[in-house]
């Protein structure tokens, strides 16, 4: 049991992470502790008490689910595949407005809103 | 087995090898038409796939020959076919009006790449519409979604980035939460084709793990389809992401979402459960009510018109949102039917601003001062979808909303009629500040502004008259709505009785 409360730990702890970081980076690890305890409750639920690891072996009656870690498999693409793109838009933000800082980028945006108001 | 029983994949599977191919290319030209091509060739498929559902029942595909629930299943029912119909023809159409437009704000240098990530987005909510199976729906939805992150991205504002960020955040957030919510639908059924869990959950719906995943499920399908509050992401990603990328999302992505929640409620867990047994059906309301008054509000107040749009489809999910909380058959018949009568207006509309765009570099609203003569025909078909978005009668809004206002009138809930009605009080205000700068405004001197070039205009007139057309004649938009219905409420008298 206890790995299912270390997913939800983990989940929680993500998601904190990506409410109350301002830095996007850190905003981008936060997401993947997220996803990465998803992870871990499908594989525990796979696991069948006493049950040996799905291939076929002589003497051994019962197999673990294989299902859930081949679903697992295509998340971790799917996460990987999220950081990178995350990753690669910080880069972008960072090259736009020089900073990674959530307040930073917010306090630049509202200048350019008020310079346009009062240009018009 | 004949070429057409291959239909179904060839939807999916068309957009998904023509990307990468796209991408290939460094002419952003060749990448265009081989895009243009493959959606238009998609939007074939789907109609012939359509026709054969109506006239023969639900079409099945079992991928690889593997026979459900070992397999990965395509299933094809009318309201899939139907949603289906909408994302390929909007996909198709605005390929078709984008090349300048694109060209206008894309460097040459990304273009073949925003062309395969357009494919990719389409094919991702393409596969969303058709899969039968619920993982499935996860892998699709994800591919759509991380496509519309970099497509939103190219926006010309560095604002574009930021929301592109944004939303990464929400979606990733949202997909996360389906992906649990599908485990604990396997953990307590052992199934993953969305029959067979229809089959096996009624035995064990009365256990925490399967409200938990219900919960689960609702909030990430919510997140993705913005549902007040959860919208958050919407209105940025829509005012800054390139003019048609607004037009394409705005039309499809959230309804595509809807579509899939739609499925996961009724077709899987049944009204009974759903909007029945789970106090889903108040939620819904109060959400779709608050979504409509607080939406249409803010929209009156904005200065960009493409941000004042993006705030109405906050509000028009509202409505949707509420047609499905009434959980009856004439509520979600006419959540379906605003669904495709949503899709069709506020394609148009993007559009339009995506062609204003195009002249005068701009969507503040006091720069179309004057747009009314000099671009006649572009204003004309932002009047009357904007009329449709309203709901006068003649219009396909007007019919959705009709049916909406009878549906709350059906169980005596004369208040929230008269809400809808507010809100579409709101709408007139909003789209009315439009028009009244379009027309009424001096324009700017020393500015010459041509009309938009003829092939941003047909697929843009397409929309607008079948907005006029589907607000007269309502048997095939509406029949097939309410077919749709009838399919995910088998036992439409029984279920609707235990909803309510």
């Amino acid at each position: 049991m206890y790995n299912y409360w270390l997913a939800v730990f983990l989940m929680m702890a993500g998601f904190y992470v990506v409410i109350a970081q301002g830095n996007l980076v850190k905003k981008i690890i936060g997401l993947g502790m997220f996803q990465t305890s998803v992870f871990i409750l499908y594989i525990s639920m796979g696991k069948v008490e006493g049950g040996s690891a799905p291939i076929v072996t002589e003497g051994v009656e019962a197999y673990s689910n294989p299902v859930p870690h081949v679903l697992m498999l295509t998340a971790i693409v799917v996460g990987v595949a999220t950081t990178a793109v995350g990753l690669s838009l910080v880069v972008r933000i960072n090259e736009a407005y020089g900073s990674v800082e959530e307040d930073d980028i917010q306090e630049l945006d509202n200048e350019l809103d008020t310079i346009q108001e009062s240009g018009l | 087995m004949s070429f057409s029983d291959h239909f179904p994949i060839l939807v999916v599977l068309i957009p998904l090898l023509v990307a990468p191919l796209a991408s290939l290319f460094t002419k952003g030209r060749t990448a265009w038409a081989l895009a243009l091509a493959a959606t238009w060739s998609s939007f074939l498929v789907s109609c012939f796939l359509l026709k054969d559902v109506l006239a023969n029942g639900t079409v099945r595909y079992y991928l690889g020959g593997w026979e459900p629930p070992w397999g990965i299943e395509y299933r094809v029912d009318v309201l899939g076919g139907f949603v289906l119909l909408i994302v390929t023809a909007i996909a198709a159409l605005v390929l078709t009006f984008g090349r300048r437009s694109i060209k206008s704000e894309i460097p040459e240098r990304r273009k073949s790449i925003f062309y395969a990530a357009f494919l990719l987005c389409f094919t991702g909510l393409a596969g969303m519409t058709i899969t039968g199976d619920a993982f499935n729906v996860f892998v699709f939805l994800e591919i759509s979604s991380l496509s519309s992150y970099a497509l939103i991205s190219m926006g010309r504002d560095r604002r574009a980035l930021n929301a592109a960020f944004q939303y990464l955040i929400m979606g990733s957030i949202g997909a996360t939460f389906i992906l649990i919510g599908i485990g604990f639908l396997y953990m307590m059924t052992g199934t993953l084709n969305m029959d067979d869990l229809a089959e096996r959950l009624p035995a064990v719906s009365d256990t925490n793990t399967i409200r938990a995943g219900f919960a689960f499920l609702t909030v990430g399908f919510g997140l993705k389809l913005a549902l007040f509050p959860l919208h958050l992401w919407l209105p940025n990603a829509y005012a800054y992401a390139p003019s048609a990328v607004s037009a394409f999302l705005a039309a499809t992505a959230t309804k595509v979402a809807i579509y899939s929640l739609l499925r996961f409620l009724l077709g899987i867990f049944g009204a009974g459960f759903a909007l029945g047994a789970m106090p889903l059906d108040m939620i819904l309301i109060a959400l779709g009510l608050a979504a409509i008054l607080s939406a249409s509000l803010v929209a009156v107040f904005q200065k960009n018109v493409k941000r004042m749009l993006a705030y109405s489809s906050v509000a028009q999910i509202g409505y949707i949102a509420l047609g499905i909380g009434l959980a009856s058959q004439i509520g979600l018949s006419a959540a379906v039917l605003h669904l495709f009568n949503h899709a069709m207006m506020k394609g148009a509309l993007f559009m339009a601003l995506g062609a204003i765009a195009f002249r005068i570099g701009s969507s503040r609203i006091e720069d179309f001062a004057g747009l009314g003569k000099r671009m006649p025909f572009t204003m004309a078909a932002i009047a009357i979808a904007g009329l449709s978005l309203i709901g006068i009668p003649g219009t396909a809004g007007f019919v959705s909303k009709w049916f909406l206002v009878l549906g709350t009138l059906e169980q005596g809930l004369w208040p929230l009629a008269a809400l809808i009605l507010f809100g579409s009080f709101l709408a007139l205000i909003y789209v009315g500040r439009i028009l009244e700068s379009a027309y009424f405004g001096t324009p700017k001197e020393g500015v010459e502004v041509r009309e938009a070039p003829i092939e941003m205009l047909i697929p843009i007139w397409i929309l607008v008259i079948a907005n006029i057309y589907f607000g007269l004649h309502t048997d095939f938009s509406y029949g097939l709505a309410e077919r749709a219905v009838m399919d995910l409420l088998p036992t439409a008298q029984t279920t609707v009785e235990v909803a309510q």
